[in-house]
């Protein structure tokens, strides 16, 4: 990851601004939204800074189908383009980004979660993890997918992200929640216009003599061509497994491994203060990127001395992906509220410690203490 | 142009630039032939290739960025209005035109063509209407005429189950941001004169930033039809043209 320059003076912002002020640091040129609780800040913000921004258009859009394929022609004019929504907003712009995936064009889309399914509730919610990071709409493709759990990386990942999109010619998701949205802190934004431009010579602006058309599609109608390009999607997905980027606390000498992303992470941070307080020997283990997932990081930490506690704010969808990672070297266990239910480091605790007891008699009866 | 060869013959005709020479896939008698030419050898007489993107559809266009040599995206179902609005906000100067047909354009992207239009956004639209889905394999359209046999209409359109055919050229004409509103055809080469008038009057529009030309092409469909090419033109006169009644719909005062 590239490092990213920050203002020497904090300021308080809420999550959905931060995000939105980042952007147009980052030399956004094109905006399309449409309003959906818990994100709206984020059109908003954007409406009111336009003017002050000859380079950047932001467009109210009639749906989110619109904003999506607004931002499919602007990205493929060559444009530094974002759209946000929430949840069931995100549902209706699948199919655009299994386009844009596959005519490989870059753009930032931030998906700031509430409860579902359906209409759901606007509070937040980590139930799309799923529908982010496997794909989520049609066909053979996948998105980069980074998890803020803080105000700040609200902000830096937009930064990471439209580098990531445009350096991978790919979209990427910032996957967020309603809590982190709207939830205010001090940070330090990142400085205004250091995000350098990238050379697009596939973008569509018009073609002069001196080059064949440039021309945008998904489409490929002999299946031959169509497994050709699959395969380069593919190789690409390969390429991206250096961008990984996963966060460590305490998790050396833990018995216990609390695997958590987002605000989740968060709480589990508490947690482990709180086991720690009580003399168990806990850690917590944040993927950051949630595609490309950490899958071997996480696999080394995966001894029968050890035990997986994976925490989201779902029925359990990352959870899956640590078992995968740990193959079976050691127990995962998992902790999830759902609808929009934020889980208490209390009642995660209480799972640590059931889990720390089941430890102590497992190590007892092998006869290791 | 009138070059003279060997002191003997002349090029009276030839292909404009802005088309490849990849053989088109259209069936014979198909009307998107003679409407991309046409609309390409607009922009070639104009001399705006270099300054112009077009959007192409899903439908039997879908591949016309093969045949029209101009920068292009292909757009998702119904969806080309949408992108089209992305590439001319981050374009303003260029020149940007639609082309979709009518189930894109008047039934899956109803919600979007009504929008743009009311946007003004400053872009061509060129929507084509044979009245059948020509690339599905001639199911139903939105604008399939009353009692017309299709395969999801074997019985004949019948309104009291599935509606009327939409008039949406005349419906998107009483939006403010709908500039100029035009519907022709191409089955005559008086027919093609006109429609080109249009598309030349659209793009000088554009580069005033008018708002929104939107041409519609009544057009045959002789495949899903199951008619000859000249049978299909005539059942086109005689049936399409008396409901999509061809001429101007909204004209600015400067056409006038």
């Amino acid at each position: 990851m590239s490092q990213i320059i920050h203002d020497e003076h904090p300021i308080l912002m809420k999550g959905n601004e931060a995000l939105a002020e980042a952007s147009l640091r980052a030399g956004l040129q094109a905006y399309f939204g449409y309003p959906i609780t818990p994100q709206s800040e984020i059109l908003e913000y954007l409406s009111e800074q336009a003017p002050n921004r000859k380079d950047t258009v932001v467009l109210q859009a009639e749906s989110e189908v619109a904003s999506i394929n607004m931002v499919y022609g602007a990205a493929g004019a060559g444009a530094r383009v974002m759209t946000t929504s929430s949840s069931p907003g995100i549902s209706l712009m699948q199919e655009g980004i299994s386009y844009i995936a596959a005519a490989e064009l870059p753009c930032l889309i931030a998906n700031v979660q509430r409860g579902g399914p359906g209409l759901g509730t606007i509070q937040p919610s980590q139930g799309d993890y799923f529908q982010a990071t496997k794909g989520g709409g049609h066909g053979d493709y996948h998105i980069v997918v980074l998890a803020p759990s803080s105000v700040q990386e609200m902000a830096d990942f937009v930064f990471d992200g439209f580098r990531l999109a445009e350096e991978y010619r790919m979209p990427t998701m910032i996957l967020s929640d309603g809590a982190l949205g709207q939830m205010m802190e001090k940070i330090y934004l990142p400085k205004d216009g250091s995000l350098p431009k990238s050379e697009k010579p596939w973008a569509t602006v018009g073609k002069p003599k001196s080059r064949e058309r440039n021309y945008i599609t998904s489409l490929h109608i002999e299946p031959d061509k169509m497994e050709t390009i699959n395969i380069h999607l593919q190789d690409k997905y390969r390429k991206l497994k250096k961008e990984i980027r996963f966060e460590l606390t305490n998790v050396e000498d833990a018995d216990i491994i609390l695997v958590a992303f987002g605000l989740s992470a968060r709480i589990c941070s508490k947690v482990m203060e709180l086991a720690r307080a009580k003399g168990l020997n806990v850690g917590v283990f944040r993927p950051i990127t949630l595609y490309p997932f950490p899958y071997e990081a996480l696999a080394s930490y995966a001894d029968p001395m050890r035990m997986f506690l994976t925490v989201e704010m779902n029925a359990g969808q990352m959870v899956e992906d640590v078992r995968l990672a740990v193959n079976g070297k050691c127990p995962v266990y998992f902790k999830g509220r759902m609808g929009g239910m934020i889980p208490t480091p209390e009642e995660i605790l209480l799972e640590v410690e059931a889990m720390a007891e089941k430890q102590r008699i497992t190590n007892q009866s092998a006869g290791y203490l | 142009m009138n070059d003279v060869i060997n002191g003997q013959m002349e090029v009276v005709y030839h292909k404009p630039e802005t088309l490849t020479d990849t053989p088109m896939h259209y069936c014979p008698g198909c009307g998107h032939g003679a409407i991309h030419r046409i609309l390409m050898e607009v922009i070639d007489e104009m001399g705006i290739a270099e300054q112009t993107v077009g959007i192409a559809p899903v439908g039997c266009s879908v591949l016309a960025y093969h045949y029209m040599n101009v920068d292009m995206q292909e757009a998702p179902h119904g969806r080309a209005s949408a992108v089209a609005t992305g590439v001319r906000r981050v374009l303003p100067e260029k020149y940007i035109y639609s082309y979709q047909g009518d189930g894109d354009l008047a039934a899956i992207g109803t919600g979007e063509t009504i929008h743009t239009v009311n946007r003004g956004e400053n872009i061509l639209m060129v929507f084509v209407n044979n009245g059948i889905y020509g690339m599905t394999g001639g199911q139903m359209a939105p604008t399939s005429l009353c009692g017309m046999i299709t395969s999801t209409s074997p019985y004949g359109r019948d309104a009291h189950h599935v509606g009327y055919p939409i008039k949406i050229t005349e419906m998107i004409a009483q939006l403010p941001g709908a500039y100029y509103v035009a519907r022709h055809s191409v089955h005559t080469p008086a027919a093609v004169r006109k429609l080109k008038k249009a598309f030349k009057a659209s793009f000088e529009f554009q580069k005033q930033k008018k708002g929104t030309c939107f041409i519609e092409v009544v057009s045959n469909c002789p495949s899903g039809w199951k008619m000859t090419p000249i049978e299909a033109n005539a059942w086109m006169e005689k049936n399409m043209l008396p409901y999509f009644q061809p001429g101007d719909i909204k004209v600015p005062a400067a056409m006038k």
